[in-house]
């Protein structure tokens, strides 16, 4: 198997500050690879089911997961390439997993929507929209049970605002200060809907009338959100309780792969927009030169190398096996 | 081992104790569980012992304290949840069906989660059609889940024991009228294993089989019948799943007819499938098609008279017990 993205956690302490944002640039570019190459699989009908791509939302999973410890917990959602790879996935056993191999993540029972990998602690990732809030606040109960220091992050799309469960879990975090950040990714739209249409009130308000900490950020600027993160990390971890992250970002592709018609919800030039002065890549990259911490070149060839990343896990990926039929009932039970 | 009488609760409540001292890792949650020990006592004096740290009250959460209970069975704590009244496990079905469930076999073996929900079943309290439901069959329906349904003080304390010790998600259903129920129970510790039949009584030439509530029910009916002449078997299957499709079959082989009993809905419900599993396996062996008893398609209702006719009784399972064996008068 090819080798996983440098783990996040590796000598954080005594990383410069331009290591850190390189590597972080190189956790983006590895998430934006990652998903062009879904997009190409997924096209060329490799890949069953659907896919759910993060291209453009990459500074929100990066800048949160660059502030955790390995051990940290994450849960995630449909929409969750991202949040896996930049809690340290392999992306050749990602791949697997998309394409239903017996060396996926899941033994290719999950599929792209369950990702899970107790190594990186993460604890799955959900098809079931706001279904993940009860386990990551569970993870926190526990985490403060046994005094383990551990932090829960729990993302969340906007659209997940609609679910009560939500708010009958920050209750009982803020009640019993419990180690857990919510993390709402604001990508604008519940699926083909203007979160404007479905959301009363602020998404804020929601955290303040628990008495919960939230900020918000722009979800486009890693350092931006690592800034707020490493904060309710820090509280987190050292018995301040739970946080609310409100990360205002964008999804570049429609809903899933297949929504390619989508001028009836959002226009071209808001797509455009977005993708050319708010590019978290570029928004990064931009800030690398001005530190004097990298050039084109040095850049380019971090891309070159995701690149040759991700080519190499995706042919793993289809020449691996599928799981024997004899696998379909194992698992039911432990 | 010592032997004494003690109550369906106090079994219940000695069940969760020793498990909580055996291991730190067990701990309940639910509502009004801690001071008030649940509106059917059966808490009373475990948060005076293990204190409120593991002995959890929640606000009125059902969905959201499930949830908890989920993650924190993944990630290394062993929680009894407590869901009052069975009617209510409607709102917890998502973190039950869509979460507990399927982690184990969605994550390719990699979690697990070690939970038991425990909540309550049965009518004829006069509690109305929110409050009585036997919804057990529900859970059974879901892989991934293992639904216990005890029917006496002895089998409330071994099952239980065996439901926290088990690596997936268990639902322990109680018959809230059975809590009085006395029965000898060992002091000592024992378990009894998920998917293992019980033959309450043993007869020659008619199985009734029964689970929870109906178990009692159908040990009246067998003594009713034993003056007519009729030897009434009495099969306990004790877990829906696992089910003890042998024993059930055995018996019905031996006796050649069966009647079964379970106080959730007849409509698709636990008499259904356990009707289906006995004509399948004893087909050749059955002088008599499966008759199924369970409460009637209806809202559970208020009044007495109208609530006591849903549910099948010692009266009307001898009854039907006496014409599925050809006495008619």
């Amino acid at each position: 198997m090819t080798t996983a993205t440098s783990n996040p956690q590796a000598g954080r302490e005594a990383a410069t500050d331009q290591q850190k944002w390189l590597h972080a640039y190189r956790q983006m570019v590895s998430i934006r690879l990652f998903e062009e190459q879904v997009n190409e699989v997924y096209t060329r009908a490799l890949m069953p089911g659907l896919a759910h791509l993060y291209s453009g939302e990459e500074a929100v999973a990066v800048g949160i997961c660059e502030a955790l410890r390995i051990d940290d917990y994450i849960t995630s959602t449909h929409r969750g390439h991202g949040h896996c790879l930049a809690k340290g996935a392999s992306p050749d056993r990602m791949f697997a997993e998309l394409l239903g191999k017996e060396a996926g993540y899941c033994r290719g029972k999950g599929g792209s929507m369950h990702i899970a990998d107790p190594a990186t602690g993460n604890l799955g990732a959900n098809a079931i929209v706001g279904g993940s809030v009860g386990i990551a606040t569970g993870a926190a109960f526990a985490a403060k049970t046994l005094g383990n220091d551990r932090v829960a992050v729990c993302f969340f799309g906007e659209g997940a605002l609609g679910q009560g469960s939500l708010y009958e879990v920050m209750n009982l975090a803020q009640l019993w200060k419990l180690p857990v950040i919510y993390v709402c990714e604001n990508n604008q739209y519940n699926e083909y809907t203007h979160f404007t249409e479905t959301t009363a009130g602020t998404i804020l308000g929601r955290a303040a009338a628990f008495g919960i900490e939230g900020a918000r950020v722009d979800g486009q600027d890693v350092r931006a959100v690592n800034e707020v993160a490493a904060r309710f990390v820090q509280r987190a971890r050292s018995g301040g309780g739970p946080a609310f992250l409100q990360c205002d970002t964008y999804r570049y592709s429609g809903h899933h792969v297949g929504d390619i018609n989508r001028e009836y919800y959002r226009s071209k030039q808001e797509e455009q927009l977005w993708k050319t002065d708010r590019d978290p890549i570029k928004v990064l990259s931009k800030w690398l030169y001005e530190q004097g911490y990298a050039d084109a070149t040095s850049l380019d060839r971090i891309t070159s190398e995701v690149r040759a990343t991700m080519e190499t896990a995706v042919k793993f990926a289809i020449a691996t096996p599928y799981p024997s039929v004899d696998e379909v009932e194992k698992h039911v039970y432990a | 081992m010592p032997e004494r009488e003690i109550t369906f609760a106090q079994a219940v409540r000695e069940a969760l104790a020793e498990e909580m001292r055996r291991d730190s890792r067990v701990c309940i949650i639910g509502e009004d569980v801690a001071e008030a020990g649940t509106p059917f006592k059966v808490l009373s004096g475990l948060v005076e012992e293990f204190g409120a740290g593991r002995v959890v009250d929640t606000p009125i959460s059902e969905a959201g304290f499930t949830g908890v209970a989920v993650g924190a069975a993944m990630t290394g704590l062993r929680p009894v949840v407590d869901i009052m009244f069975g009617d209510f496990i409607t709102l917890t079905m998502d973190q039950m069906v869509n979460q507990a469930a399927k982690v184990h076999y969605m994550s390719g073996g990699h979690w697990k989660v070690p939970m038991v929900m425990r909540t309550t079943l049965g009518a004829t309290r006069r509690s109305a059609a929110q409050h009585s439901q036997s919804l057990h069959a529900w859970f059974s329906h879901v892989p991934g889940l293992k639904v216990v349904l005890p029917s006496t003080p002895f089998d409330a304390k071994g099952l239980l024991k065996t439901a926290i010790r088990d690596e997936n998600p268990v639902v322990f259903f109680e018959d809230k009228m059975m809590y009085k129920l006395k029965g000898p129970v060992p002091e000592d510790d024992y378990t009894i294993p998920l998917g293992v039949a019980d033959v309450k009584r043993a007869g020659d030439d008619i199985t009734l089989v029964a689970t929870s509530s109906m178990v009692q029910v159908a040990l009246g009916a067998a003594i009713m019948l034993e003056k007519e002449g009729i030897s009434a078997e009495v099969v306990d299957p004790r877990t829906t799943w696992p089910l003890d499709e042998k024993t059930l079959i055995d018996s019905a082989k031996k006796t050649s007819r069966v009647i079964v009993l379970d106080e959730g809905y007849g409509r698709y419900g636990v008499t259904s499938e356990l009707a289906a599993v006995i004509a399948e396996g004893a087909f050749y062996d059955l002088d008599a098609p499966v008759k199924r008893m369970g409460a009637m398609h209806v809202p559970i209702p208020f009044s007495p008279p109208l609530e006591d006719a849903t549910v099948p009784t010692e009266q009307t399972v001898f009854e039907a017990a006496r014409l599925l064996c050809g006495k008619n008068q």
